[in-house]
């Protein structure tokens, strides 16, 4: 059951979508976040061809000692947001780890029953927060709620953190979507 | 300084601010854009100069024209690019000038690919251009390592005057990690010296020059160079070891990137029983070969030594080097920018020991 108290265990997830979802993005917050609460902490996103109009991920470790591989092969965490990452991706989830799926966009099962999926009409969710554009933090929230690796509160802080200043107008509808992500994630797995 | 998130290239760029770089020229290329993007707005703000250069072979040859007149300097660039500025090494080399030069490694030959490698370890070490000369050369395996090995690199160039290289991988340039810099704003220039030309009034002229036509100044040339490039050898080898505070049966040398992979294959193998340290070189010029040979002695006769690097066999032969024949040098190693996963190493590990 996932709890609201502490960063739990070491983890890591990968988050992948279309270049442009912001996945890369959501994953900074996350590593910022992390990096806040004490945590060692890496965000390696793919920097390759398949960035310009396909696929951008990135690859957030969290741990309480030195990091050592920042790329994982088997992740703990995935959070899809577009079929082509649910296809490359899914398969290769650690067997018991968490699967976020981007429902708006992917209409495919994973087909892992032994890892949790969690299936999120990110941009629903993300209209409806008013944010359209903030279904990658509907997403990242989704996972904090089916996992609980961290308070909720600590990524709330590091989206303030991370749109200070001129880009401050973001924060309130960013952090409701957030919200809504979270929610959505504490559902009972379907 | 508090703990900021931040991408290896752009952390290398803010610690050459804080060793005191004040200019830098360069031409983009990927993996490593991130240093000029982040030195084109950060230089002027601590009264410094970035000039986007139109070729890495202008950007080498302004290095060498700013160096010679003592400004701390920087350049940066990926394979290719650094295959361009060769020539200008040399010369940089041959008139004892300091500098700074980023590798952020990419997947060669030729234009090769982006994504990461170590396949320019030969080139780093022994290569770039023409002459009896080194670079010394520094091989982060962390954002962090790569801003403490920035404000080692201006020290070690302003100590012996000799450009110093930081090697990385794409990896390391693009990923973020916390990272802590050391002091604040932009930090001091060179000591007081007499090698920089600041004008001759009222002293005696000081010349910047790579050419000696007569073979006995330019032998007594050579036998200076190789007086410094044998103190730095005696001097300043840099090495670490990772689990070797028990008996270990294979040793592991990995450096950069691949030595934080290799670490989680160790990690790995080693809840199986198998006992397994590694050596991993920070300089890899020069060659931390004592260190090297001591990590494997400590073994005796039987131990094993497995090198893993991203490429198709490049330091291995400093390795070997290092073991004198004295046992058997295995290898695994991935190119093109294939990065090997820790399973993959730990899969190396086990046929060799398992």
């Amino acid at each position: 059951m996932p709890t609201d108290t502490a960063v739990t265990t070491d983890t890591e997830v990968l988050m992948a979508g279309f270049g442009g979802q912001g996945t890369l993005l959501a994953g900074k917050v996350l590593a910022q976040a992390s990096m806040d609460l004490g945590r060692e902490v890496s965000w390696l996103p793919s920097y390759g061809p398949e960035m310009r109009g396909g696929t951008a991920n990135v690859i957030v470790c969290i741990a309480s000692k030195p990091i050592g591989s920042p790329l994982i092969e088997s992740p703990r965490g995935l959070i899809v947001m577009n079929l082509p990452s649910l296809e490359k991706f899914a398969p290769k989830v650690r067997p018991g780890g968490v699967i976020i799926v981007n429902q708006s966009l992917i209409d495919r099962d994973p087909h892992r029953d032994d890892c949790t999926v969690v299936k999120v009409p990110s941009r629903e969710l993300a209209q409806q927060a008013g944010a359209i554009r903030a279904a990658n933090f509907v997403m990242l929230g989704a996972y904090i709620g089916a996992t609980g690796v961290m308070p909720p509160a600590a990524i709330e802080r590091a989206i303030a953190e991370e749109f200070e200043g001129d880009k401050a107008r973001f924060i309130a509808s960013s952090v409701a979507a957030f919200r809504a992500g979270v929610k959505a994630g504490r559902q009972p797995a379907h | 300084m508090a703990k900021v998130l931040m991408k290896g290239n752009e952390a290398l760029g803010e610690a050459a601010i804080r060793a005191g770089c004040v200019h830098f020229f360069g031409y983009p290329i990927t993996p490593q854009t991130e240093v000029p993007e982040y030195l084109v707005k950060r230089l002027p703000e601590v009264g410094g100069a970035f000039v986007q250069a139109e070729s890495e072979v202008a950007s080498i040859n302004m290095v060498y024209g700013a160096a010679g007149v003592g400004i701390k300097c920087l350049t940066s660039s990926s394979s290719p690019g650094i295959s361009l500025m060769a020539e200008g090494m040399s010369y940089l080399a041959a008139c004892e000038l300091p500098c700074v030069i980023i590798n952020i490694m990419r997947a060669g030959p030729g234009l090769g690919g982006i994504l990461p490698s170590q396949s320019d370890y030969n080139q780093a070490t022994k290569g770039h251009g023409h002459g009896d000369y080194e670079l010394i050369v520094l091989a982060p395996a962390s954002v962090q390592e790569a801003v403490d090995l920035m404000t080692l690199a201006f020290d070690l160039a302003e100590q012996y005057r000799n450009p110093v290289m930081i090697c990385a991988d794409g990896m390391i340039g693009q990923m973020m990690e916390p990272v802590e810099f050391p002091g604040e704003g932009r930090g001091e220039p060179f000591k007081p010296n007499d090698w920089e030309l600041t004008g001759a009034k009222g002293r005696a002229r000081r010349v910047v020059n790579s050419l000696f036509l007569a073979p006995e100044e330019l032998f007594a040339h050579n036998i200076h160079l190789k007086e410094k490039y044998d103190r730095i050898h005696r001097d300043e080898m840099r090495s670490d070891l990772y689990g070797a505070d028990e008996p270990y049966d294979l040793l592991l040398v990995a450096f950069g990137t691949m030595a934080r992979i290799s670490k989680t294959a160790i990690d790995e193998v080693r809840r199986d029983g198998l006992r397994v340290a590694m050596f991993r070189p920070i300089t890899l010029n020069p060659y931390p070969t004592p260190a090297l040979r001591a990590a494997m002695d400590a073994m005796g006769p039987s131990g094993k030594v497995l090198t893993v690097e991203m490429n198709m066999g490049q330091m291995v032969h400093d390795v070997r080097f290092a073991a004198e024949g004295s046992r058997t040098v295995d290898f695994y190693g991935t190119a093109g920018g294939i990065v090997p996963s820790p399973d993959q190493v730990a899969a190396k590990i086990r046929a060799l020991i398992g």
